[in-house]
């Protein structure tokens, strides 16, 4: 079989081909794939409301059950097993700035970190005030 | 073939461990732990403003400076875009249905504070497609920020302008944030909510702690010892358009 101005049409194949899957060449080529988020963590070491596993997994849905329990069900203190859950003898409140940031104070190393490397963009920070913010 | 005998020792046998297991569910059910939640608790939260003791300090505004840094509420002058919680009016703004023509002297301009009156049968929670405003079982009429998709029906409905609707980002025009209170974005509709979250933690709305001369008593209207109650027994008062049927739960003493 001949193909008519065939080693030009294969080429041309290639070419698009190569085009096409730009993005993944790039992204195995480049350091910028290797990257990792880093987080940093309260240097003082103490717990989280729930281990680190469920945390980095489920905190949406946490602050999203928080949320509802206070805004529409006026139900305002962490609750496990009945009891309150304290902290340093202050029960601890279903709040974003409340409770998280307090030790979580870090937004840009901590909160940014992941939620830029997976371009997820939360709306909180629209209306909830981050206590650095407020400071300046 | 079972005879009479039998039977009824089945049946009794059967209702008997019938009745047994029902107290034991009774029993179990009734150990479920309630949400210890604290704060104060109502049944019909109600606001009673003195407005004699509020006209001898004519430019106090104590109240609305401490609700307002509160609750990070922005303040733009131009009264389109105007945010307000709580406010002053002249009294023949804020009770136009009273059409009596031989006030008291200077009464017609006197200034009443006005806020969201929490009505007890509130027409702007019927509108709010979203679910987003509605009455808590304890009086107050609620917000939700996070459902308000900014439609205004809520505005449009309330008869006394409680609510105000965000036209601009509010942040910018917020002179010093509250971190323990979220600002409003562009698009949301905000109003007093009978400080609820202040409530939870046992203490009283920003303006009535602020208010030096306490013309502002809150309380329970459910609960005949209340201070409301008391002094609504004691003095004549006077509520914002209560032929519209909204039932509103802000007294004036006049």
């Amino acid at each position: 079989m001949k193909i008519y101005d065939g080693w030009k049409i294969i080429l041309g194949i290639v070419i698009g081909i190569a085009f096409f899957t730009m993005p993944i060449w790039l992204n195995l080529s480049s350091a910028q794939s290797k990257v990792k988020p880093k987080l940093v963590y309260p240097t003082d070491a103490r717990q989280c409301i729930d281990d680190k596993d469920y945390m980095n997994h489920y905190h949406m849905d946490l602050l999203n059950y928080w949320r509802d329990s206070v805004v529409r069900l006026n139900m305002r203190y962490v609750v496990r097993n009945g009891v309150v859950l304290t902290h340093n003898g202050q029960k601890l409140e279903m709040s974003l700035t409340l409770t998280c940031l307090k030790c979580h104070s870090d937004k840009k190393n901590f909160c940014d970190q992941c939620h830029n490397y997976l371009q997820v963009k939360p709306y909180c920070w629209d209306c909830h005030v981050q206590p650095k913010e407020a400071l300046k | 073939m079972i005879d009479r005998r039998n039977f009824l020792k089945i049946v009794s046998f059967a209702g008997g461990i019938a009745l047994a297991g029902k107290w034991t569910y009774e029993s179990i059910s009734q150990t479920v732990v309630e949400h210890p939640q604290q704060g104060l608790k109502a049944h019909r939260w109600a606001m009673a403003i003195d407005v004699k003791k509020c006209e001898q300090n004519p430019n106090c505004n104590k109240c609305i400076e401490a609700c307002h840094s509160y609750h990070n509420v922005p303040k733009l002058d131009n009264p389109k875009d105007e945010i307000k919680w709580i406010w002053k009016e002249q009294f023949r703004n804020a009770f136009i249905t009273q059409e009596n023509e031989f006030l008291p002297k200077g009464m017609n301009f006197s200034t009443v504070l006005l806020l969201c009156n929490h009505c007890d049968n509130p027409p702007c929670t019927n509108v709010c497609p979203t679910q987003a405003t509605w009455k808590r079982e304890d009086g107050i009429v609620m917000m939700d920020w996070h459902r308000c998709i900014g439609c205004r029906y809520c505005v449009a409905a309330c008869p006394y302008g409680s609510r105000s609707f965000n036209w601009r980002d509010p942040r910018p025009f917020i002179k010093e944030q509250n971190p323990e209170f979220p600002t409003r974005t562009r698009g949301v509709v905000e109003k007093c909510t009978f400080c609820a979250e202040r409530l939870a933690r046992g203490m009283m709305p920003a303006c009535v702690e602020a208010c030096p001369s306490k013309a502002l008593i809150f309380g329970d209207l459910e609960d005949p010892g209340s201070e409301v109650r008391q002094v609504l027994s004691e003095r004549f008062s006077i509520r914002r358009k209560p032929e519209l049927g909204t039932s509103p739960e802000v007294f004036y003493l006049v």
